[in-house]
């Protein structure tokens, strides 16, 4: 990977081991700060577990982590996460409203979201403002992936983890969120680490990629080595023939 | 009651006995082991409580009561696997309701300080803490695993492990309590208190029937609250580590 960026992540002979099956293996490598690194991989590679190790969700059974330099062991998990966002694959919601829901990560530290603030939110990711007050229940799939998307950004991290956030969305929706995450990375210099399923994606919004496979990094780089990828096993993955 | 009149309560054994045998429902067994287990079980804390109250002396009080609490802790610990140091917890969380209850109990003088009180109110505290206890742990248990998603979501925002549990916590809590509530708003309309109507049966006055009852009933609820929230803020603890993180096999 190019020299000149500095990691906002990076990796050092990382494992991750439940009982007696690897899930992660070796995993050395970073995540340069300020761009967007896109994950890649079948599923059931690992990808989601990798990524819930960059906020302390999960810790490495083995190697080290370090988030801005610092070992991720250092830092107290609250302000780790705080700092490192991340929006979940399943888009969970809380129950109640989209409000609450936008307010949560404030409402944990026992401050209140403007309601100026929110709809701001909502319209980022393309929602009316009569949205604010539905239920969460009440939600579409892709409704819940844009709160859940909304709601990362409230505590405005400086690295975000997004995993699979575009999966239920139509086109248009998807055009939509992929704006604003190249816009917040623009104008913010957020560090961002976008799990997709979506190699056109991947492809258009990473400026560089990692290729898991199994549990390892097969290949990382440019995101242009999608395009034309020099490893077996990554060109099966591109041509569609490991799902 | 003379020895020929409770030997034909017997009766009362043979019938589900003969109906289970001629409906093959399977319960004769059962039926008869649980009939064999009552008897003893009654006569033999019929003497020792003879035995106890004869004697009136603090050290075979302290006993009957820790014996209680123990049984009660085994029993209500089977709920409470995945947490891990759950028997003590279950044994300081019964053991706090009843030292609270007979602390006011005795400190205000509202009933003697004889055995003959402190034994079967102890009981009926213990026994309900103990019920509490399981449908807490049953409850806390399953809205655990059914809100794992949204326990690490709170997590992943940057809030504490009692912050990611508070939900599930509290909504394990009013379940458990609802129960002594509800049955409380319809007491006496159907049917009458097991205790007082021992009393009544025994001679006693109604309205001092009543009384007790009442006492009983206020202590439940006092019980109820305590037992599941104390035991709720012991356990929820060990189901995360040191580093904020949901401790996998748990939930
Ligand atoms: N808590 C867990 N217990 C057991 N196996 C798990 C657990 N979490 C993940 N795995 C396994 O680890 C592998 C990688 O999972 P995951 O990181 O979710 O993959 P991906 O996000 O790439 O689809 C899968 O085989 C999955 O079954
Ligand atoms: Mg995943």
């Amino acid at each position: 990977m190019d020299k000149v960026y500095e990691p906002a992540i990076h990796f050092n002979h990382v494992d991750f081991q439940i009982g007696d099956s690897k899930i992660i293996k070796k995993v050395t490598g970073s995540f340069p700060k300020g761009k967007i690194t896109t994950l890649v991989g079948p599923s059931g590679a690992g990808k989601t577990t990798l990524l819930k190790m960059c906020n302390g969700l999960i810790s490495p059974s083995a190697g080290e982590i370090f988030i801005h330099n610092k070992l991720i062991t250092d830092y107290d998990p609250i302000d780790l996460r705080r700092n490192v966002g991340m929006a979940l694959q399943a888009a969970p919601m809380i129950k109640g409203t989209v409000f609450e829901n936008l307010e949560l990560p404030l409402a944990l530290q026992s401050k209140k979201l403007p309601e100026e603030d929110a709809i701001s939110y909502l319209d980022d990711v393309g929602l009316e403002r009569d949205f604010l007050h539905k239920n969460a229940d009440d939600l579409s799939g892709g409704q819940r992936q844009k709160v859940s998307i909304a709601r990362t950004l409230v505590n405005q991290s400086e690295i975000l983890l997004l995993d699979e956030i575009t999966s239920a969305l139509d086109r248009a929706s998807l055009k939509e969120i992929e704006e604003l995450i190249v816009k917040i990375n623009g104008k913010y210099n957020v560090t961002m680490i976008w799990i997709t399923h979506n190699l056109e994606q991947a492809l258009k919004i990473g400026h560089y990629t990692w290729v898991l496979m199994q549990g390892e990094v097969i290949e990382t780089g440019e995101s242009k080595l999608l395009e034309n990828p020099q490893n077996d096993l990554v060109k099966h993955f591109v041509q569609g023939v490991i799902k | 009651m003379s020895y020929l009149a409770l030997s034909l309560t017997l009766i009362f054994v043979l019938i589900p006995l003969i109906l289970s045998k001629t409906l093959k429902l399977g319960l004769e067994k059962d039926t008869f082991i649980a009939t064999i287990r009552s008897i003893i079980q009654l006569l033999a804390v019929g003497y020792v409580l003879k035995f106890v109250f004869d004697s009136n002396h603090f050290i075979y009080i302290f006993l009957m009561i820790a014996l209680m609490i123990g049984t009660a802790t085994l029993n209500a610990r089977k709920k409470g696997k995945s947490i891990d140091g759950i028997t003590w917890k279950i044994a300081v969380t019964l053991l706090t309701v009843e030292v609270l209850t007979q602390a006011i109990l005795l400190g205000f003088h509202i009933v003697p300080a004889t055995a003959q009180y402190i034994i079967p109110i102890s009981g009926m505290i213990i026994g309900n803490s103990m019920v509490l206890s399981i449908l807490f742990l049953n409850r806390f248990t399953a809205e655990m695993h059914a809100h794992r998603d949204q326990v690490e979501l709170i997590l992943s925002l940057g809030g504490t492990p009692k912050q990611a549990i508070h939900h599930q916590l509290i909504s394990a809590i009013k379940a458990s309590m609802i129960p002594t509530i509800e049955s409380q708003k319809t007491i006496g309309l159907v049917q009458l208190p097991g205790m007082m109507s021992g009393q009544i049966i025994a001679g006693a006055d109604p309205i001092q029937a009543v009384q007790f009852q009442l006492l009983i009933v206020f202590i439940l609820l006092t019980t109820a609250a305590v037992s599941s929230i104390f035991l709720g803020f012991l356990s929820y603890p060990t189901l995360f580590n040191s580093r904020m993180q949901m401790l996998k096999e748990k939930f």
